[in-house]
């Protein structure tokens, strides 16, 4: 079976490449293996990589705001690559670029 | 005077595995208008959004045995407009204008961002949500497509 998500590197930098659809029903899951990784790894930098996602709908940004901030218990940073024009769409609706430990980059 | 071309009516039970099924049948539905991939994408997106209220707002806290449904109706105008609306018999919102503020979430911290209305209200033409507390919560959502 394909992974939800994909996990590479270590204890500096991780990089998780999700490959699904990102709404509330996925998201637990999702959740729950990040942070997992997160936990286990402690990364200077959490890289989320979206260029597997083909949906998003703002439980995705909850996922993304919630790593931030457990992120952020533990010093981390975190990165989002790989957006798509749809993705990038909302990732600036939702404003993010207010969160300190966090770079949306293009 | 516009036209209806198409409608539709669908009950689903409020268990979030019918979040894709409801994009997925939207997608469906509206696909005789031939919507871009962008106005696809702002749709499929507005529903997601709406479905997830239900599930994870409307009922919170019911039981599995208890009796929770989305009823998702929609109609294709020959105006090239979409509308959809989106409904619940659950705890309903006792201030919706709050509620649709940015970033206002009765939500867990760490899952929800509050930004839900928001995404529907700016992927769609207009927003329309009605809410009686204890009775439940309807959202109607309009969207015309481009010539
Ligand atoms: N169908 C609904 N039934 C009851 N409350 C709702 C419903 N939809 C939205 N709400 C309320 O409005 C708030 C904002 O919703 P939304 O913008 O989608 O953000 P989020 O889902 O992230 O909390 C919710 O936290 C909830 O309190
Ligand atoms: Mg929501």
């Amino acid at each position: 079976m394909q992974e939800d998500v994909i996990f590479r590197g270590g204890d500096r930098t991780l990089t998780a490449e999700i490959c699904c659809e990102i709404d509330h029903h996925t998201a637990r899951r999702m959740r729950e293996l990040i942070d997992r990784e997160l936990f286990l790894k402690k990364p200077e930098i959490l890289t989320l990589d979206f260029s597997s996602v083909s949906f998003m709908d703002s439980s995705g940004m909850g996922l993304v705001l919630g790593r931030c901030s457990l992120a952020e218990q533990i010093g981390c940073s975190v990165r989002l690559v790989g957006l798509s024009d749809r993705l990038m769409k909302l990732v600036r609706l939702c404003g993010v670029e207010k969160v300190k430990n966090l770079t949306v980059i293009k | 005077m516009k036209k209806i071309i198409n409608e539709m009516k669908l009950r689903l039970p409020a268990r979030s595995v019918n979040e894709a099924v409801a994009r997925s049948v939207i997608s469906s539905f509206c696909a005789e208008l031939a919507p871009s991939v962008e106005e696809l994408g702002d749709l499929r997106c507005a529903v997601s959004e709406a479905v997830t209220n239900c599930i994870v707002h409307a009922y919170r806290g019911r039981g599995d045995d208890e009796r929770c449904y989305i009823y998702i109706s929609a109609r294709l105008y020959d105006t090239r407009e979409i509308t959809v609306e989106i409904s619940d018999n659950g705890c309903g919102i006792e201030n919706v204008e709050l509620a649709r503020a940015p970033s206002f979430t009765t939500g867990e911290s760490g899952e929800r961002c509050g930004m839900g209305f928001l995404v529907m209200e700016s992927f769609t033409d207009s927003l329309c949500v009605k809410s009686r507390v204890g009775k439940g919560t309807s959202v109607l959502m309009r969207k015309k497509l481009k010539p």
